[in-house]
């Protein structure tokens, strides 16, 4: 603890302000996410100068074994008071998988086990409930399709701070139960995630509480740069040759790339020569279908798909995501329903990772993508798995096998299964 | 048509801190006309210099995306809520 407490002390001085990343106006380090002059997102402004003369390989490694390692690029002033476990998660060789579908040099990112809900949102949530309570807020909320939702009413519990979790009105019953367990108030919304989102930027307006997507997102999105951190120093300080996404507002994406290039920008790494695929459900692809027709703004979608936590129809970042995708000469594909399903299944048998549907997703568009020779055999792939398939179990429940029923006798055993080895 | 329209936080400076004020016009279109009328710079907030919606603008009339309608081209109706969103929230 008190190693951890010393790595985020020394840089008070990290964070300079926000910064409009369209017009480039300044503004202080508050509860504050949209440029009042052009409406272009706010991003944390840092003092790199500040942070190259301290950060090095040595002192990440002699951090905490959490995303708290990384605090110097972290936005928040102080030690970390909330989510101290998140991060960290295995970075696991897919021997089995990349023998599946011929990639060499396979690597699943399992957020799947991330402390304490259990997806990326873990990462995402301990930076912003730390930054929120630095600023003074008693009182916590988020636009959710689920996984953000149960992460920010585990945290607040934590945290005693009050909660309020608005999410759409049908969402899976384990992402419902997921956040009551942790008694905030969760509003259920009649309508999809979008209507969700529209509905609390108005409220947010109105409230003085810390919306995590909303007025903290500055500093709640930095957090996604944690897997790009984390990946690099497991694959022994490099960058992969193609990162798979999984593209809901298409922040991950945005954050996953920046991640991998400031490690770059301050010498940790030797260079970035890497491609950032995006992955999205077909029921559900703005990003991927302004990809496709080559355009470079996004047409919003009514979602329809069973990828509920990556069903935005009108992502923030979206422009962003293509953009990186552009960049990194990258590309974006799509999953259906069904492939999506056997996605989770393919990961599942080869590997032993139950993930969510968006993790289907990102399974099925990295086998699309090597078949399609997008990925080449011989490059470092990593799939960002994000969430855990004990939470979206309406998914597969009819694309198992059923049990063996038997009844408590080894003949009963013998005669059902007949098996022939002993 | 008079319709209600519902400020975000970023433009009330404009509006002396009304969070929702009236507005008429046929389109969405006209009523940002309108809208600058009353409160002077509130178009070029919303618009970029070839009149177009900036890309991190959402303006809904009564819940729906004008982009699954006509756009600025979207006709009103006496009694329509209108809300103007920053694009940048979620996910």
């Amino acid at each position: 603890m008190s190693r951890k407490s010393a790595v985020s002390d020394i840089l008070k001085q990290k964070i300079k302000g926000l910064k409009c990343r369209e017009c480039g106006k300044l503004y202080p380090p508050v509860a504050l996410h949209v440029c009042e002059f052009c409406f272009g997102p706010l991003e944390v402004d840092y003092n790199y100068d500040e942070i190259r003369r301290h950060i090095s390989r040595e002192r990440i490694e002699n951090g905490p074994k959490s995303l708290w390692r990384y605090a110097d690029l972290l936005p928040v002033e102080g030690p970390p008071t909330v989510g101290l476990y998140a991060g960290f998660t295995p970075l696991i060789e897919a021997r089995n998988l990349g023998a599946e579908l011929g990639l060499k040099k396979l690597y699943i990112k399992n957020d799947t086990v991330n402390h304490p809900t259990l997806s990326f949102k873990d990462r995402v949530v301990a930076i912003a409930i730390t930054r929120a309570r630095e600023l003074g807020f008693t009182a916590v909320a988020c636009a959710s399709t689920g996984n953000l939702a149960n992460s920010v009413a585990a945290h607040a519990a934590e945290a005693r701070l009050r909660c309020y979790v608005f999410i759409p009105g049908d969402l899976e019953a384990g992402k419902i139960l997921g956040s009551l367990i942790y008694a905030p108030t969760v509003v259920a919304v009649e309508g999809n995630y979008d209507d969700v989102n529209r509905l609390c930027s108005e409220v947010a307006g109105e409230y003085h509480w810390a919306f995590v997507n909303i007025n903290i997102r500055p500093y709640y999105a930095e957090g996604s740069k944690t897997l790009a951190f984390e990946t690099a120093e497991q694959l022994g300080w490099k960058a992969p040759d193609h990162v798979v996404v999984p593209v809901a507002s298409g922040s991950l994406l945005t954050k996953i790339w920046k991640g991998f290039n400031e490690l770059k920008m301050l010498g940790l790494i030797d260079r970035v020569d890497m491609k950032v695929s995006g992955a999205q459900a077909e029921g559900c692809a703005p990003v991927a279908s302004a990809f496709k027709e080559g355009r470079d703004f996004i047409r919003p979608v009514k979602p329809k798909t069973i990828a509920k936590s990556i069903a935005i129809g009108n992502p923030a970042d979206g422009y962003y995501a293509l953009k990186a995708v552009h960049e990194s000469k990258g590309a974006l594909e799509t999953a259906t329903d069904e492939e999506t399903v056997e996605g989770i299944k393919l990961l599942a048998r080869t590997e032993g990772i139950f993930a969510e549907t968006a993790g289907g997703v990102t399974i099925a568009v990295l086998k699309k993508l090597a078949q399609k020779g997008i990925i080449s055999k011989e490059e470092t792939v990593v799939a960002y798995v994000t969430g855990n398939g004990l939470k979206t179990q309406e998914a597969v429940i009819n694309a198992v096998d059923e049990v063996v029923r038997i009844d408590p006798s080894l003949d009963s055993f013998e005669k059902t299964l007949k098996l022939k080895e002993k | 048509m008079a319709v209600k329209v519902r400020i975000p936080t970023p433009l009330r400076k404009l509006t002396e801190g009304k969070g929702e004020v009236e507005g008429t016009g046929k389109t969405i279109g006209d009523l940002l006309e309108d809208l600058d009328g009353k409160f002077p710079g509130i178009r070029e907030r919303l618009c970029d210099e070839s009149g177009n919606l900036r890309r991190f603008v959402n303006i809904y009339v009564n819940e729906e995306d004008i982009r699954f309608r006509q756009g600025k081209e979207t006709i009103l109706s006496d009694g329509d809520e209108i809300s103007i969103v920053p694009a940048i929230a979620g996910g």
